[in-house]
Formats: structure tokens, C-alpha cells, sequence
């Protein structure tokens, strides 16, 4: 019980540390939205094709603003030496993962929801119908992005190039988010609104996994 | 290294028997001709690439527990030896695709999984050049090994659900496969394995012997 004590109050000093500053989620709103605007350049979609292709553009613009968001998560408090004080204060390591996870996933979540009324409005799909089996299927994968993304982001504070780093070791391993989020993303934006618990299900299984990886080994990104 | 220059003998014969077998023991195939030849290359390079990547993934996990350096050059060697043996893969199939598919390359399912594992493992290989402390290294790499083994079920997963247009496995099924081929496949195999063998060996030597030079450039800069 002590982990997840230990856990809420590092969380309450990620979420308070961020909405002073609005670094993160303006930033990462910002990137969204110049993709969304870019995207219209190089395809010019009529509805229909923006409710085929849109899920995609989205959970890749998701993607990308994930691996420039997770980046200070660690590097903060390496370059302000913090980290070996919060291992001491902690009982348990996992709770400075646990902590850092739910805020990104939350960092993400909001921006995902925001870009999402965004994208509607540009493109002319109806979103507000779906909106809540929509914001379940983007927690399920902004929670995969935050677990692998804060892990990834304790080695590339450790590393040199860890800009560049970061997404190359992000990207590749978040395929098994992409493709499920972005097809239950597009069966909700069709006229029969599913909710496809195929792709749930690999959602809810790659966050499984990587969570338990995360808590079974993360202690050892922490050693110093 | 007698007995390593004749493992690599060894492994040189069985290859040369193998390439002989390959082209003129196994009869031609009926519809694909000459060009499914490259299957007996193909189609092991991916097994046995598979099987390095698991022999990293072990290598990764004992280190994390035990803290010895052997295991870390254990998974470092046989990441690498997977990913040659994986490029031979993704060289190999639009090679046999080409005149079988009309096209080089197709987003079928055991296409893109095989490249994004390739993509994982060159990640891996990357992320080691970045850390020069080789106790952070062997530590970070390690648990990146594990979480990129861990990836790779669900990226066959995800990818085969996505979609498949590959020709589906013969080689296990009872029937679909000519017995010579069946048998050149498995000798294929196995000598594919046993380079895979060498060349980890091979590697886990050289790895051995940077970390001896690291420890007596130390023990020069101390005295």
C-alpha cells in the first residue's frame, strides 16, 4: 500500500510542477495541431477519406508528440540531481515509474481529447457521438505510450544523443499500440460506431505486459 | 583454437554440402521454379535469426540477476548474429518475391513484423554505442533486451490481425512439403544453426577480449 501512497504524492508534484508551467501540454498541443493543419496540405481529404486515413494521421501525430513529451520526464531529474533523492524517499523504485506513467498518461490524455474536438471541427467527422468510447480507447493507448515511453526515457537521460535516441527506440516498439489504437479509432469513426474489443484486448495485453516488465525490472534503470 | 578452426571447418563443410544440396539434391518446384531455391536460405536465416534473438533475450534476463559481464556479451554477441542473420531474411524474400509476387515488397504480415524486429534489434545495437560506462551499458541494454523480446509476440500479434498474404508454413504440416525438400530444408537448418553458433562464439571471444584490454589500460593508467 505504501507503493501507491509513495506513488499519488510524486504524481501530486508531476501534475503540480506541470500546471504551473503548461511546458509540456502546450507544447505537445501545439506539435498536434501543426500536424493536423500539415496534413490537409498534403491530401486535401473529403470527409469520408479524412474518416479512413484520419485514425492513422492522429495516433502518429500521438506517437510523435509522445517521444518529445516522455524526454524530460528523467532528464529533469538528473540535471537537478533529484533522482537518488527520491529513490531514498520512495519504498519501493516502481513508484517513481508508477508516478511518472500516470502523469504522462494524463499529460497525454488531455492533449489527445483536446486535438481530438480539433480534428472533428477540421475535417467534418462527427466525434461527440463516440467521444466517451473514444476517450476509453485513447486511455488504453496513451497508457501503453506513458508505461514504454517512461521506462525508454530513464536510458535516454542516461545516454548520449538521447533526442534522437529517444524516438528510435520509441517508435519502433509502440507498434503494437499503433495499429490496434488506430483501428479501433477508425471502426468508431464509421457509421456503425463499434467498439472493436479485438484490438482492445492487444491494447489491454501490451499494457499488461509492460507494465509488469516495468515493476519486475525498472529498479535497475534507477541503480546508479 | 585448434578446436575453433575446426568447428569453422566444420561449419564451412556442412555449409558447402548444404548449397550443393540446396541447388542440385532438391528437385525444382513446379510452379515457382528455380527461384524457390532461396527458400532453403530464407526461411532458416529467419528461424535461426529468431533463435539468436531468444538466446539474447536469456542473456539479458541473467544478467539483470546475476550482474556478471559474460552474459552481457552473450546477448550483445547473438542481438548482432540475429541481426545479420535477419538482414538475410529481408535481402532474401523480395529477391523471391520479385518474380513470385510481381513486387519487391508487400505489407503482409510476416513481411513487417520481421522488419520492425529488425528495426527493434538495430535500435538495440545503437542504443550500446551510446552509453560508455559498460556497466550502465550492460545494465540499460539489458533491460531495453527484455522489453524488445517481450515486444515481439505482440508485434506478430498486431500485424498478422492487421492483415497476411504471406504463403502459410509448410515445413511443420504434414503435407504441402516434397520429402528431399523437406530434408534439405532441415540440413539447411541445422547448418545455419551451427553457424549461428560460431559466429556468437566467435563474437562473445571478441567482446571477452575488449573488456581484458579496458582492465589492463585501467590498471596502466593507475600505475
Amino acid at each position: 500500500m505504501r507503493l501507491f501512497s509513495n506513488a499519488a504524492v510524486l504524481l501530486q508534484k508531476e501534475l503540480q510542477a506541470e500546471f504551473r508551467s503548461h511546458e509540456l501540454l502546450t507544447t505537445a498541443s501545439v506539435f498536434i495541431l501543426i500536424v493536423i493543419v500539415l496534413f490537409s496540405f498534403t491530401f486535401d481529404p473529403t470527409s469520408a477519406e479524412s474518416r479512413q486515413f484520419g485514425p492513422g494521421l492522429l495516433w502518429l501525430a500521438f506517437l510523435f508528440s509522445a517521444s518529445l513529451m516522455m524526454q524530460p520526464s528523467f532528464l529533469k531529474e538528473r540535471t537537478n540531481d533529484t533522482l537518488s533523492a527520491l529513490r531514498l524517499a520512495v519504498c519501493d523504485p516502481f513508484a517513481i515509474f508508477l508516478a511518472k506513467l500516470c502523469a504522462n498518461s494524463i499529460f497525454l490524455l488531455i492533449t489527445q481529447l483536446l486535438l481530438l474536438l480539433v480534428f472533428g471541427v477540421f475535417y467534418n467527422v462527427a466525434v461527440l457521438s463516440v467521444f466517451p468510447q473514444l476517450a476509453f480507447v485513447f486511455f488504453l493507448g496513451s497508457l501503453g505510450i506513458s508505461t514504454t515511453g517512461t521506462a525508454l526515457s530513464a536510458i535516454s537521460s542516461q545516454a548520449r544523443m538521447r533526442e534522437v535516441l529517444l524516438p528510435l527506440l520509441l517508435l519502433p516498439l509502440l507498434v503494437p499500440v499503433l495499429i490496434p489504437s488506430a483501428e479501433a479509432t477508425k471502426a468508431l469513426f464509421e457509421a456503425e460506431h463499434k467498439l472493436r474489443w479485438d484490438w482492445l484486448g492487444m491494447l489491454i495485453a501490451f499494457d499488461v505486459v509492460f507494465l509488469t516488465a516495468l515493476w519486475l525490472f525498472g529498479e535497475y534503470l534507477l541503480e546508479e | 583454437m585448434i578446436k575453433t578452426g575446426l568447428y569453422t571447418f566444420l561449419v564451412c563443410a556442412l555449409m558447402s554440402v548444404t548449397a550443393y544440396a540446396s541447388f542440385y539434391i532438391a528437385p525444382t518446384e513446379a510452379t515457382m521454379g528455380l527461384v524457390q531455391r532461396i527458400f532453403y536460405l530464407h526461411a532458416p536465416s529467419g528461424m535461426v535469426s529468431l533463435t539468436a534473438f531468444l538466446v539474447s533475450f536469456i542473456g539479458s534476463i541473467a544478467y539483470l540477476l546475476t550482474k556478471k559481464s559474460k552474459w552481457d556479451w552473450l546477448a550483445v554477441s547473438s542481438a548482432e548474429v540475429g541481426v545479420a542473420f535477419c538482414t538475410v531474411v529481408l535481402l532474401t524474400g523480395p529477391i523471391w518475391a520479385h518474380p513470385a509476387w510481381g513486387v519487391w515488397w508487400a505489407w503482409d504480415a510476416r513481411l513487417t513484423s520481421t522488419l520492425v524486429l529488425w528495426l527493434l534489434y538495430v535500435a538495440y545495437l545503437i542504443l550500446r554505442t551510446m552509453i560508455e560506462d559498460p556497466d550502465r551499458r550492460a545494465q540499460i541494454s539489458a533491460f531495453f533486451g527484455v522489453f524488445t523480446f517481450l515486444d515481439v509476440p505482440l508485434v506478430y500479434g498486431s500485424i498478422w490481425w492487421w492483415r497476411t498474404q504471406h504463403p502459410q508454413p509448410v515445413v511443420f504440416t504434414s503435407a504441402g512439403l516434397d520429402p528431399t525438400m523437406r530434408k534439405v530444408f532441415y540440413l539447411s537448418w541445422l547448418s545455419l544453426s551451427c553457424l549461428m553458433a560460431l559466429l556468437i562464439r566467435q563474437r562473445y571471444e571478441l567482446e571477452a577480449s575488449r573488456e581484458e584490454l579496458r582492465s589492463l589500460e585501467q590498471e596502466l593508467e593507475g600505475n
